[in-house]
């Protein structure tokens, strides 16, 4: 079994990458399954084809405590036969959502989520990642490996940036390791260059380059992917491309994160960054 | 430098020889020898910093500091814990702080109320679980005259608006709801909770009481909890001495107590360090004139009658004296029952706000000497007050070690230990008699005329008990 997390930037398209991929590897015979950990609950919802699942931390409220629920209540079937299951929480600015990913994990896993047989578990991570309950997902035992979802956008790199951090805590002491950049294109200027650059300054590879196309959102509305939604467009050989070249991926690595200073000298080298702009 | 404290440093570094290099120059720095005339630049300890890591303090938090003192004794104020059940279940009722009235109707001093956080509150918050029970309390008990709301850790993490909760509740309540942020980790001891509490009354009760009628001789007695009936003990002589006694902080206090202290004309400080920030701001803010007195002994007892009365009139005066005259046969007849007993016997202190020097005139009343004394949570201000309590060559100690206390009971030998209920046992198998000074081991009161024969006879207890004679006494 292999244990992957996806983290990025806020609206980056993190949730939308890993269901396509997850739609791909499905499609090519591998058994998977999605665990979202955000409170938003938007991991599984092209897979299922509704609109939010049936939260572990929702229910468990509901019910009183996480003792209170069924395995079966949570871990819902979609498209292919993937497993998804949601970590839920708080609306935004009460409580503490990184609490009930620690707690909705634990709950998975005390109660036999992670069949033997499976391939992949995606968990599909909330934005960066801020706070310990958020790196649960890759402690000791858990994801091994990480693919961070980027853009040419300077915010996007400087998430990406920050995350490798994480990445670099973890990786020392727990064995977790990068496995790339994806870079959802924003059409930005050089974006493939820029983020290959970025890339190999963080000693990893760009894995693949997601060209941008509105097929993904059509896709979308409907609640589906682009595999299921129209599988004979180009954009689904490129998730399906993305799948393969996860499945076949051997450079896993620790990332080597920028200083604040290299990452805006990456921009200027790259002309889109004026020196006087960088003063400012 | 005099010989004697020569001695004690000698000492203090022998003890320190027991610990690495870097916790010995940092815990040199909190033990000294006692100069009293204040000359000598190196007897002066540093306090009020953070314990180090590993030397098993015996500190609190500044829950403890808020819930425990500050707050807790106030009686017709339901205090809720809010956050998971332990800490308020360990801190139920720990401080003896007695009161009048019928639990559970109007009063609800040892009443352990708590929110009981669970996993879904620490993930969606605990506003609503809190605005739900602040409900049922107000049903449960519709005679409270506030709520008190003291924040545990977790609240404090999650960030909680317990504030808005508050603001809204007690606006359909009609009294007082107060929230207190008194989370455990902030600040280095329990002082930080005294502070924060005292703040909270300031900002949410303070001012806001009802008083028929003001007299010359109104006063408010701060910092005294009636632990045991201390403050009761205190309350009857001030009043004897023609006072008026129109607030009680926070032993045996009403919300009300609290809210119309700022019209009294001399504010009484017993506890100066978890209330002295009160008297200050009423100070500042009213006027209000506050002094400090000591109400532990005969010796202290006169003194402190004398110089509450030189604030008032002829008459007051005139009873002060009346007083002294009056009680000074009855405490020397205890003093003549007891000092026999106790002459010459060594005390080792280790105690919290103000019993480490407070309490050194009672024993020196009963012949005894005070060799060491020392704060768990004292500031600058508490070790400028002691020095010249105590004799010189006397250890002090902040923020001591159960490691050094015991060096320290090992080499200066002391007759009695008084302090906490962490330090009793390991005490208690050292042989060494043993005191609780904080909640008077189930005794007191200790204050006041009433307070004296009790301390006496306490102390004999524990010295002169033949229990001792029974124990190998490791030494």
């Amino acid at each position: 079994m292999r244990q992957i997390a996806v983290y990025g930037k806020g609206g980056i398209g993190k949730s939308t990458t890993s269901q396509n991929v997850v739609a791909g590897l499905s499609e090519a015979g591998y058994k998977c399954m999605i665990v979202g950990c955000d409170p938003k609950a938007d991991a599984t919802r092209l897979i299922l084809h509704k609109k939010a699942q049936t939260t572990v931390m929702d229910l468990a409220r509901e019910r009183g405590s996480v003792e209170d629920l069924e395995i079966e209540e949570v871990l819902l079937t979609g498209y292919r036969n993937i497993k998804c299951a949601e970590s839920g929480g708080p609306e935004p600015g009460v409580g503490c959502a990184g609490r009930g990913v620690i707690t909705a994990i634990n709950f998975l896993e005390e109660n036999g989520a992670y069949e033997a047989d499976t391939d992949f578990v995606f968990y599909d991570v909330l934005g960066d990642v801020v706070c310990g309950g958020f790196a649960m997902p890759i402690r000791e035992g858990k994801a091994k490996e990480i693919y961070i979802v980027t853009s040419g956008e300077m915010m996007a790199m400087y998430a990406a940036n920050n995350i490798s951090r994480g990445i670099l805590k973890y990786a020392q002491s727990g064995g977790v390791r990068l496995g790339g950049l994806i870079c959802n294109s924003r059409k930005t200027d050089k974006e493939y260059e820029l983020i290959s650059e970025l890339a190999r300054r963080l000693n990893t590879q760009m894995i693949h380059f997601i060209p941008r196309d509105n097929e993904v959102q059509r896709a979308e509305l409907r609640r589906m992917t682009v595999i299921e939604y129209s599988p004979d467009h180009p954009q689904a050989d490129e998730y399906r491309a993305l799948a393969r070249k996860i499945a076949e991926n051997k450079n896993l690595v620790i990332p080597t994160p920028l200083s604040m200073d290299e990452l805006e000298g990456l921009l200027m080298d790259f002309g889109i960054l004026e020196s006087e702009d960088a003063a400012v | 430098m005099s010989t004697a404290i020569k001695e004690t440093q000698k000492m203090i570094e022998e003890v320190l020889e027991g610990y690495p290099e870097k916790t010995r120059k940092a815990r040199a720095r909190h033990l000294a020898a006692n100069d009293p005339s204040g000359e000598c630049s190196t007897c002066r300890v540093k306090s009020n910093v953070k314990s180090r890591p590993g030397v098993m303090t015996v500190r609190g938090c500044a829950y403890a500091g808020s819930k425990g003192v500050v707050w807790g004794p106030v009686k017709d104020q339901i205090t809720v814990s809010h956050g998971p059940v332990g800490c308020g279940q360990y801190s139920w009722w720990a401080r003896r702080n007695y009161y009048n009235g019928r639990t559970g109707i109007d009063t609800f001093g040892t009443m352990h109320i708590t929110t009981d956080f669970q996993e879904r509150d620490i993930v969606y918050g605990g506003d609503k679980a809190l605005e739900a029970a602040l409900n049922e309390l107000r049903e449960l008990m519709p005679l409270a005259r506030g709520i008190g709301i003291l924040s545990e850790c977790p609240v404090g993490l999650i960030g909680d608006d317990i504030e808005a909760v508050a603001k809204k509740v007690s606006a359909e309540f009609g009294y007082p709801i107060v929230p207190v942020r008194c989370e455990g980790f902030r600040g280095v001891s329990q002082s930080l909770g005294h502070h924060i509490a005292n703040d909270t009354i300031r900002d949410h009760v303070l001012g806001r009481g009802s008083m028929e009628k003001s007299t010359p001789y109104d006063v408010a007695l701060i910092g005294d909890y009636n632990i045991g009936g201390d403050a009761w003990a205190s309350r009857k002589m001030l009043e004897e001495m023609g006072l008026r006694v129109i607030a009680q902080w926070t032993g045996d206090a009403s919300v009300n107590e609290l809210g119309i202290a700022q019209k009294s004309k001399l504010n009484l400080i017993h506890c100066y360090r978890s209330m002295n920030y009160i008297c200050r701001h009423m100070e500042e803010k009213y006027g209000i004139p506050w002094v400090e007195f000591n109400f532990f002994g005969p010796t202290k007892i006169y003194q402190s009658l004398r110089k509450i009365a030189s604030y008032f009139d002829d008459t007051i005066k005139e009873n002060a004296e009346k007083m002294i005259e009056k009680y000074k046969p009855l405490m020397d007849a205890v003093i003549e029952k007891y000092r026999p007993r106790l002459q010459d016997k060594k005390v080792m202190l280790y105690v919290g706000g103000l019993r480490p020097r407070h309490t050194i005139g009672a024993y020196e009343d009963l012949g005894m000497e005070v060799v060491a004394s020392g704060y768990e949570f004292g500031h600058d201000d508490d070790y400028r007050r002691t020095y010249p309590e105590m004799k010189e060559g006397a250890v002090i100690m902040d923020d001591a070690t159960l490691y050094e206390l015991e060096e320290f009971t090992r080499r200066l030998r002391p007759d009695m230990v008084g302090s906490g209920i962490k330090e009793k046992y390991s005490y208690h198998k050292m042989g060494v008699p043993f005191r609780q000074m904080h909640s008077w081991d189930y005794s007191g009161p200790y204050h006041g005329f009433d307070g004296f024969p009790v301390f006496a006879r306490d102390m004999d207890m524990t010295v002169n008990s033949p229990t001792w004679n029974l124990i190998r006494r490791k030494r």
